[in-house]
């Protein structure tokens, strides 16, 4: 679908345009400027107000973006588990900072607060997919996964 | 009513009375920041945060409604300490160039910070560092000074109706930004300059051209040409402590005279010509199937936003130009040759209640005198910055009249300050010009006030002509809307950009109420009726112009100086 | 000794949460047949007297609430599901609705009769897409087999906001905008959802419900601590041998959670604190671990009971450094909206950050204490309001921790 027909989908459903996003970062990996200037059309809004619901929730950026998103869990749960060292694990094995994707688009890493999965910690996801007790040993086997 | 005790004193005052209006009520003022007399209460500076008996949550003055027995203490030292700390808390956020800050000495905040004591603050001094926005010819933001507070927000999108304002982010980085976060310029404002007067510090001003006129002035080969809207006088007086309405106009000419200007002209005589222009036009329309409703176009901010939000009813708009730039290509035509003074030489500035006059003289079709037609536009904020800077005792000073050939003018001309005051100036004058009769009252006062959107009717030989006035943008929306819907009984729509007119324009001396619009809406009335001459038609001097130069309403002449085209804006981010 | 009772995790592995027929065939949406078939007040003064209360943070007693919405004069009524389960370290909201997604549904349609609403709103947290899946099927299978009848109940998703926890900050979200607090008055009973009377309870809360239906309010009042009956799940994280989750009765203590529950501390090592509720909560020392978990007793002790989480820290465990961890969190969760959240959860977490790398001074502890009391009672809502507790607690009971890392 493209991100037109995805917007018009949500158009009749009340409060619909934080879906509307979910769907549509879920082709794009992130709300591409069009996608928010259609969706204050679609859902009648001021350009800038829908721009204040993008950049108020921490799971849409509007800024490009690799097509895999990892989060990793940084409360203070994971933190005493040694989320420390899963971060540097992972910006090691990608060659990137947080907060940063990887050059071929593949992957971008993003810090998180509490993801709910807190029964094994350190917790990261990648794409909402949950892999628990993670430890430096275990990343490269999970980025397999997706490149 | 409910019974309260507010720092030992019992009142009773009506269910529903926030802290805030109780503690008024006994005469306890209690500090604000974010609270606004005509916005929704917002709640978020916390600033007026008072202790009430049996809570341990301080609660905010501004929101929290009073109950039976409330009692209040609003100034013990948990309050204190708390108002103190928040205050320390913004502060630590915010640039302390307080002296090079355009609202150096009229600033909410700098009060506050004086009133609470507040010296050494105990949080490390963190900006912003973001750049300012200076992308526009009339506003610019400077972005770090923003406290969040949200009125300009609030501004923009509901009494205005524009939207270009939001925020972004969220927590420690939310910040107030033009849509998507560009630059003013590249978002939908239109730069009516409301924003400017809900801030409560500098975070948003008028882009300032003080400077270029000071050159100017110092420059002996340039003669430097001044008119001045109908609005202007009624306000500047508060900027140099005079009651509002309270300047006499003789001495403000004479004190632009000492100024430095070379010649004092006035903008009411283009208004004058407005009419007679616009009223021919209506009169024209009407009669020869022309678009309807007409719209007024003299409020640049208003077209700015047609050009943005209704480019398909662009053909609606009247043709006129403004007064202002009628002014800007007749002193450089006209008026030159009637002073014998070669174009080139003149440095046109036009002082105006408008911040969107300023982008309004900077369009590159503004120039049908051979020149830019009017150089620079300033602010009557910064006509109260020169006033004071060239230290004017008005008490002294020696009174002085407006110069020839285009300063003088009528009754109709000064209303063009107040919401109404056009479409009632354009009735005084198409209603003696249809019906060829003289018209008794020329007091129309269903268009005075400050409601939202006024109407009327007038039956002119049988026609009725439907007439509406929108007073600010979100109620020139309303009408619009139903234009384009095809429902719009009206014939003639005035529209103001800013709440009252010109009188709360966006260079205003700063209106925190709309109270003060009110009391200067009452000023220009009373000076309207101070005016022997109350028709435009009858303004000695513009019937001179026609008779000399124009020839007629809506001739060659006048289309060639006096009429203008719109374009559409094609902006993305509406 | 105490023991696990299963009330809201009654069905927890008894039944498969993709299949209705499960739950039906254990008595499923009995109590919601019951509940339509008692009068609206009768229903709703039931649910009073049975003395649940919120189990989302706030402990407000549950009928009185809805009594509230049932008396407020409106065209529509909604129910809302707390389904933002965003306190680190808690997880309990995910295991119901994972397991026994029905029973949540069954809570929601019966609080849908008595202040007679006939639409209901899930607002699921974004971390949460599989539970999203859950509630969908459960709902379309409900819908088939008509147990809801004319009530009809939608998932929202959020993405990723802590503060949309908060009742207000949530109802913002589902309408679609900025997930930021309002100010209150209105209270959602009277002014929620679309300006409309709305009830916003947690999934726990209303996992509660059709088992007070069905039992009676006496059944439920009778366990544990009799202010604050019935049960708690909590969820053990950190230094703490069993890392997982239990339902336990209200007048369980806190050494019975840890130590009995939880199996103690793992290794030799000694317990040093607690915190309980989430990150809002309170540090907890040693000698208050007899204190019972149930709201009022945790009050009691300056603490909350909050979501539940048991966060367990041994005697290795730096608490300058926990608590500046904790402090970036508020620093991100903050909404922006108020003066002292925005900047104080900011300041509060450069000032731990510079205690936390050695750099800080005993002045920079009296500034934290000055910021942290003045955020507790100034910010709009409860965000700004707990953010301090962690970090306040903390400096009393812990200051050897602070003074250590003194410049």
């Amino acid at each position: 679908m493209s991100y037109k027909e995805i917007l018009a989908s949500y158009k009749d459903v009340p409060g619909g345009m934080i879906e509307a996003f979910h769907a549509i970062q879920g082709q794009y990996s992130y709300l591409p400027e069009e996608t928010i200037i259609e969706a204050a059309r679609v859902f009648n809004l001021p350009v800038a107000k829908a721009y204040e619901v993008a950049t108020f929730y921490s799971m849409f950026s509007v800024n490009t973006r690799g097509k895999n998103v990892i989060r990793i869990c940084e409360s203070a749960p994971c933190h005493v588990a040694g989320a420390a060292d899963v971060v540097a694990a992972l910006e090691r094995e990608l060659g990137i900072k947080m907060g940063e994707s990887t050059s071929d688009g593949k992957f971008a890493l993003e810090l998180t607060e509490c993801v709910g999965q807190c029964q094994a910690t350190p917790v990261i996801t990648v794409n909402g997919k949950v892999y628990l007790d993670v430890t430096p040993a275990k990343i490269p086997d999970i980025l397999a996964e997706y490149k | 009513m409910v019974n309260v005790t507010i720092d030992g004193i019992k009142t009773s005052v009506p269910d529903g009375s926030t802290i805030l209006q109780a503690a008024q009520e006994v005469g306890i003022r209690i500090p604000t920041l974010c609270a606004h007399p005509d916005q929704s209460v917002k709640a978020n500076c916390r600033v007026c945060v008072c202790e009430v008996e049996g809570n341990r949550l301080l609660q905010a003055a501004c929101s929290q409604p009073v109950f039976e027995g409330m009692v209040v203490k609003t100034k013990s030292p948990k309050v204190i300490e708390a108002r103190q700390t928040i205050l320390e808390l913004i502060l630590s956020n915010h640039p302390q160039d307080c002296l090079n800050c355009i609202r150096n000495g009229n600033c909410e905040l700098q009060d506050l910070a004086k009133e609470y004591c507040i010296r050494e603050n105990p949080f490390e001094m963190k900006t912003r560092g973001l750049p300012k926005d200076f992308s526009t010819p009339a506003i610019f933001r400077d972005p770090n000074k923003c406290v969040l507070c949200r009125r300009c927000v609030e501004t923009c999108s509901i009494v205005q109706g524009v939207g270009a304002l939001g925020l972004l982010n969220r927590g420690h980085n939310a910040m107030v930004v033009p849509s998507m976060g560009q630059n003013l310029a590249d978002s939908p404002c239109v730069m009516c300059g409301q924003c400017i007067h809900a801030c409560p510090v500098g975070a948003i001003g008028e882009v300032e051209y003080i400077d270029q006129l000071i050159a100017a002035i110092a420059d002996p080969d340039t003669i430097v040409v001044t008119q001045m809207a109908p609005a202007v006088r009624v306000a500047v007086g508060e900027e140099v402590g005079m009651e509002i309405g309270e300047m006499p106009m003789d001495k403000l000419v004479a004190a632009l005279r000492q100024i430095g200007f070379d010649y004092v002209l006035h903008t009411n005589f283009t208004a004058d010509l407005t009419i007679l222009e616009e009223g021919n036009e209506l009169l024209k329309r009407l009669t020869t199937g022309g678009k309807l409703p007409m719209f007024t176009s003299c409020s640049p901010g208003w077209i700015n936003f047609c050009e943005t939000y209704y480019p398909d009813l662009l053909e609606n708009l009247s043709t006129c130009k403004s007064p202002q730039q009628m002014f800007g290509s007749l002193v450089k035509t006209y008026w030159a040759d009637k002073m014998n003074i070669e174009p080139k030489k003149i440095f046109s500035v036009s002082i105006m209640p408008c911040t969107a006059k300023k982008f309004e003289a900077s369009r590159p079709e503004m120039n049908s005198s051979g020149y830019q037609d009017v150089d620079i536009v300033l602010t009557t904020r910064e006509l109260g910055r020169l006033l004071r800077m060239s230290g004017i005792n008005f008490d002294k000073i020696e009174p002085s009249s407006f110069d020839s050939w285009m300063g003088a003018y009528t009754g109709a001309a000064v209303i063009f300050g107040a919401s109404g005051g056009v479409m009632e100036a354009a009735l005084r004058t198409v209603y003696e010009v249809v019906m060829k009769e003289e018209l008794k009252d020329v007091n129309f006062t269903v268009t005075r006030g400050i409601q939202g959107i006024k109407e009327a009717e007038v039956d002119l030989n049988g026609t009725v002509v439907k007439v509406a006035i929108a007073n600010g943008l979100a109620n020139a929306r309303k009408l619009m809307d139903q234009v384009r819907a095809g429902e719009s009984p009206y014939h003639f729509i005035e529209i103001m950009a800013c709440p009252g007119g010109c009188i709360g324009g966006g260079g205003q001396p700063i209106t925190k109420s709309n109270l003060k619009r009110e009391q200067r809406i009452a000023g220009i009335y009373v000076e309207d009726e101070q005016c022997a001459i109350r028709k435009s038609h009858e303004n000695p001097e513009v019937k001179i112009i026609y008779e000399e130069f124009l020839k007629e309403p809506l001739g060659h002449k006048s289309h060639e100086l006096l009429h203008t085209h719109y374009h559409a804006k094609n902006k993305k981010l509406i | 000794m105490a023991e696990e009772i299963r009330i809201v995790l009654r069905n927890y592995g008894k039944i498969d949460p993709l299949k209705i027929d499960d739950y039906l065939a254990i008595g499923g949406y009995e109590a919601l047949i019951k509940a339509r078939s008692m009068d609206r007040e009768e229903l709703i003064e039931e649910v009073k007297k049975s003395k649940l209360r919120g189990r989302g943070g706030a402990g407000f007693n549950c009928g009185q609430k809805w009594a509230f919405a049932y008396g407020a004069q409106a065209d529509q009524k909604y129910v809302v599901c707390n389904a933002d389960e965003g306190e680190p370290g808690t997880y309990k909201d995910r295991i119901i609705m994972e397991n026994d997604p029905h029973t949540l549904l069954e809570g929601m349609a019966i609080c849908g009769y008595a202040i007679g609403a006939n639409k209901g709103y899930i607002y699921c947290r974004g971390e949460y897409p599989q539970v999203t899946q859950i509630l969908n099927t459960a709902i379309a299978q409900a819908k088939e087999k008509d147990v809801l009848r004319d009530f009809d109940i939608e998932v929202k998703s959020g993405a990723g906001a802590y503060v949309c926890g908060e009742e207000t900050a949530l109802i913002e979200s589902i309408e679609g905008n900025r997930g930021e607090p309002r100010i209150r008055p209105p209270f959602p009973p009277v002014s929620g959802l679309w300006q409309k009377p709305t009830i916003v309870n947690n999934v726990e809360t209303f996992a509660n419900v059709p088992v007070i239906v069905d039992k009676g309010a006496d059944y439920y009042a009778s366990i544990g601590a009799p202010a604050y009956p019935g049960t708690k799940v909590v969820t053990l994280t950190g230094d703490v041998n069993n890392k997982t989750f239990f339902e336990v009765p209200t007048n369980t203590t806190i050494r019975e959670v840890i130590f009995q529950f939880g199996g103690g501390i793992p290794g030799d090592r000694k317990f040093k604190a607690v915190q309980i509720g989430g990150n809002s909560g309170a540090f907890i020392s040693a000698d208050l671990l007899d204190t019972p978990i149930a709201f009022d007793a945790m009050t009691s002790i300056g603490s909350a009971l909050g979501s539940g989480a048991i966060f367990v820290l041994d005697e290795t465990r730096d608490i300058v450094d926990v608590i500046t961890r904790v402090a970036k969190f508020f620093e991100d969760e903050s909404c922006g909206k108020c003066a002292p959240c925005r900047e104080g959860t900011a300041r509060m977490y450069e000032l731990m950050e510079k205690l936390n790398s050695g750099q800080g001074s005993a002045n920079d502890i009296v500034l934290l204490n000055k910021l942290g009391r003045v955020m507790s009672y100034s910010c709009l809502c409860g965000l700004g309001q707990a953010a301090p507790t962690p970090v306040l607690t903390t400096i009393e009971r812990f200051s050897a921790d602070y003074n250590a890392k003194l410049m």
